[in-house]
């Protein structure tokens, strides 16, 4: 039982397919950020690299949609 | 239990699946440009009528901020290099092609848009990321291949197209 799930999954797994670099649109929403305000979001990124020297980590560049 | 075998059984299913992906991922940096015949802001564009000229192919779409900033630089080559044989062809991407237009009524330009709402021609081109831009040479076949626009690719692409014009 346990070697045919694992079959099955392995093989669903290969079957995935991913998004697109063109269909990437909804992405690249404002709603589609964790973030309320890119002000006050650009404000904490400049603060954890100051404190931290941490940067980065946060989300996808070039605007949401992974574009550049 | 026959642990070795259920993964090995594992790994073939999934190497055999894998391996029916493979064509599709290959993307044309060189080679013949393939085809396409899309509408236009006004007639039809085809490949194929542009044959003789350097193609500057660039895919972009309304959602995609570099896209904005690369407009201006391509009106710029257009106006520069187009007595001199260049046509810049953006092919948009959206899936709406209205996004598309309140883009266009925003952001002049002045080289030829074609719309791709299925999304067919970035596929043929397998492009890796937005915006893709190819040079594609008088005789159809693709020179260049870049992906993303950066200020320091202003310089790069510009080169480039410099260098294809002088080598027709």
């Amino acid at each position: 039982m346990t070697r045919l799930m694992l079959v099955l999954s392995v093989l669903v797994l290969a079957g995935c397919a991913s998004v697109q670099p063109w269909e990437k649109g909804n992405l690249a929403r404002p709603e589609m950020t964790f973030d309320g305000d890119p002000l006050q979001s650009r404000y904490e990124q400049h603060i954890y690299f100051s404190k931290e020297n941490a940067s980065g980590g946060y989300g996808v560049g070039g605007g949401g949609c992974g574009c550049n | 239990m026959h642990r070795r075998s259920t993964i090995k059984h594992a790994l073939a299913a999934f190497l055999l699946t894998a391996v029916v992906a493979l064509p599709a991922m290959a993307q044309p940096s060189s080679g013949a440009a393939p085809a396409f015949d899309l509408p236009g802001t006004g007639k039809s564009v085809k490949l194929a009528d542009l044959h003789g000229k350097l193609v500057y192919l660039d895919f972009w779409a309304s959602w995609c901020a570099p896209c904005k900033t690369s407009f201006p630089w391509m009106n710029e080559m257009q106006a520069k290099y187009g007595p001199q044989g260049l046509q810049i062809v953006a092919i948009n991407v959206d899936a709406k092609r209205a996004d598309a237009e309140q883009f266009l009524a925003a952001t002049p330009y002045q080289f030829t848009v074609a719309f791709d709402v299925k999304g067919e021609t970035p596929k043929t081109y397998a492009i890796k990321g937005m915006p893709s831009s190819f040079l594609i040479g008088p005789d159809g076949r693709i020179l260049v291949a870049h992906t993303g626009f950066r200020d320091s690719d202003r310089a790069e692409l510009e080169a480039k197209i410099k260098q294809a014009l002088a080598a027709r």
